[in-house]
């Protein structure tokens, strides 16, 4: 049997994609990087604008400023809320209609695009008719009204993640292994979505720390809010209130990338990347060799 | 019917406690139907215990619906299945006790080797120890305890196939379900898998169902070998059987190489082709005239002849042997086996004459 084994090893051990890699490299044409020099100076020109426009002095007196503290505080409450609720409800449910009703699966994309679809006025009209009393005229009702917005995004990212593992099969095996519904979704499909869920928490955690539209409709101050209404002051420090939104949004999501590649990689999982596309299962996709 | 006299003689690595033989398997009159496609029309077999069945078939034949039937992934519509004698269509596939090894790679990424082979006994509620040691002894056994920590992305195809076998047998199963577990493999890989597979089925003599598209792995590995048409068996049979008696043409033509050779029938219990009169396999068929005789490549004889009744058009080297394509007045192609230094003067474009001994009976098909 030991011969058995080592003449496979020698055999069909993982190709080393390295010569591969290096070739692909070489052949990168020049347009491609045009067009990255292009994008880059389109991002990045407004923003080297801005800096130079807000100028160092005014980003020391925006942390200082009236109600800065709360505002951020809330949406940092508010994307924490909208998170935890997103995941919760939509991880069984994309899980059992991936598993289990996969026939509806069109209706399901169809319904997540909704609230991309409809007006924001729309939603909150109808949030507020089904609200239940205790929370109207609380920042918690904000954050619900964040779950429903969230919803394509985590749908997508979990629905991609489901689909970059069999699934089905892996339940089956876990199934026949004498493991229950309940212990194969916490063993086996949710550390295998972990990628998928931290792409779901990136965007939502991005969508509601930039939100402007409902929070200002809902009079509250969130982050987002206290930019614009700050505005009418002082431009510059304006400005560098919007610049420091920007950066603390990114330092968060480079945050959340970061820890979860680093538990991603102690399990072999791959990079985490939005919607969970890892190289790991690209690869799978288009059938190479891993 | 076949039954494992191995088993149970070195079941003690898995420390069975019981005499170490599977359970006995019946699947009774099964049906099952996706919409309006039958996938199962009252498939029948008994699988002694300890037996290795295997059934072949060309995809669609039901044969997967049928092993996902007995694992519990799918309901028949009607019929039974038995293990042990009891009917185990009320217990969920968690509860069902069988081992199985899928199609695709069904390891869990996120856990190494050892993890992935212990998963089953964790379910069982073992120590932590105790499970690891008895996922490492399972390893040993498939050759890859120096995997044991890797996880499934580092291994290779027949790496993780291993380890997924490992894992199905790890918890003891009555019943190892094997799902065409060698099909995602290449060649060499497949070959070494599958004796690997039958050494350690025999060893322990677990009842196993297999279900495969290729019959060179079902006659290799199999005690018996259930061949499938349209959701029910056509014929089941040792290998050696089915080979030299199949029952129908389907199976004939299915289970190697099968020449159709132009025959005249004219009732009884023989048939004459290319001259010479050979008896009939089985029962006299409700067929008269010109019919197909169905022969097998080693079934003929090839005689390098100036005039003879065919030309050699190619040839194919298969080590011992030469297969010599010849095609007949009437264009009629055939295949015919000689022995490698026989062929060595049968160049295409060779006159030859190709015979029928007249001994091996034969079975006859209507003209195609």
């Amino acid at each position: 049997m030991a011969a058995i084994a080592s003449a496979e090893e020698s055999g069909t051990q993982i190709p080393v994609p390295a010569a591969r890699k290096v070739t692909r490299r070489r052949s990168l044409p020049v347009w491609r990087w045009a067009i990255l020099l292009i994008a880059a100076a389109y991002f990045l020109i407004p923003l080297y604008a801005a800096l130079r426009f807000a100028g160092f002095k005014a980003f020391t007196q925006v942390v200082g400023y009236q109600d800065f503290g709360s505002a951020f505080v809330l949406s940092l409450r508010l994307a924490l809320i909208a998170t935890v609720l997103t995941l919760a409800l939509m991880v069984p449910t994309t899980v059992y209609v991936h598993l289990r009703l996969p026939q509806i699966r069109r209706v399901m994309e169809a319904i997540t695009i909704l609230p991309i679809v409809i007006p924001p006025i729309v939603l909150i009209i109808g949030v507020l008719k089904v609200a239940p009393g205790f929370l109207l005229g609380s920042a918690n009702l904000l954050g619900l009204e964040y779950v429903i917005l969230a919803m394509p995004f985590a749908y997508w990212s979990l629905d991609a993640g489901l689909r970059s593992f069999d699934a089905k099969t892996l339940v089956e095996a876990s199934n026949s292994l004498g493991a229950g519904w309940p212990t194969t979704l916490w063993r086996v499909v949710i550390p295998n979505l972990r990628t998928a869920m931290l792409s779901a928490t990136v965007l939502t955690v991005a969508l509601v720390l930039g939100e402007y539209t409902m929070a200002s409709l809902d009079n509250f101050q969130t982050f987002p809010v206290w930019i614009v209404n700050f505005e009418q002051n002082s431009g510059p420090v304006s400005v560098a209130a919007s610049l420091l939104a920007l950066l603390v949004t990114w330092i968060l999501l480079m945050l959340i990338v970061t820890v979860g590649s680093r538990s991603a990689r102690r399990h072999g999982t791959g990079q985490v990347q939005l919607f969970s596309i890892s190289t790991q299962s690209a690869s799978r996709i288009i059938g190479e060799p891993e | 019917m076949t039954t494992n006299t191995t088993a149970g003689t070195t079941a003690g690595v898995l420390g069975r406690t019981g005499d170490g033989a599977g359970a006995p398997v019946v699947l009774q009159a099964l049906s099952r139907s996706f919409g309006t496609v039958r996938a199962l029309t009252g498939l029948s077999l008994d699988i002694a215990p300890g037996e290795l069945v295997a059934l072949l078939g060309p995809s669609g034949c039901g044969k997967t619906t049928a092993l996902r039937i007995v694992a519990g992934f799918e309901t028949a519509d009607s019929g039974l299945v038995t293990v042990d004698g009891k009917d185990v269509s009320p217990v969920p596939a968690a509860k069902r006790d069988m081992g199985m090894v899928f199609q695709s790679y069904s390891l869990f990424p996120n856990m190494t080797a050892i993890e992935n082979v212990g998963f089953g006994l964790r379910m069982r509620k073992q120590r932590s120890a105790q499970r690891t040691k008895r996922a490492g002894e399972l390893l040993e056994m498939v050759g890859l305890s120096p995997q044991a920590r890797q996880y499934p992305h580092q291994l290779s195809g027949g790496q993780q196939q291993r380890v997924a076998l490992a894992r199905a047998l790890a918890i003891e199963p009555r019943v190892l379900l094997l799902d065409e577990p060698l099909s995602a493999l290449d060649a060499k890989v497949r070959l070494q898998l599958r004796e690997q597979i039958r050494a350690l089925q025999q060893r322990l003599g677990t009842t196993t169902l297999f279900v495969t598209h290729d019959q060179e792995e079902a006659l290799s590995m199999a005690d018996r070998v259930g061949v499938m048409k349209d959701g029910k068996l056509e014929q089941i049979a040792t290998p050696g059987e089915l080979y030299a008696r199949p029952a129908t043409t389907f199976v004939a033509e299915f289970v190697g190489t099968m020449n159709r050779l132009p025959g005249d029938y004219q009732g009884g219990d023989q048939v004459s082709v290319l001259g010479t009169v050979v008896p009939l396999l089985g029962e006299p068929p409700e067929l008269a005239g010109e019919v197909d005789v169905l022969i097998r490549p080693e079934g003929l004889t090839i005689e390098a002849v100036p005039g003879g009744n065919g030309i050699v058009t190619d040839r194919t080297f298969l080590g011992s042997f030469t297969r010599v394509s010849v095609r007949l007045s009437g264009d009629v192609a055939v295949k015919v086996d000689k022995t490698s230094t026989g062929a060595a003067s049968l160049v295409p474009g060779t006159s030859v004459q190709i015979g029928v001994p007249g001994d091996e009976p034969v079975l006859v098909a209507p003209r195609s």
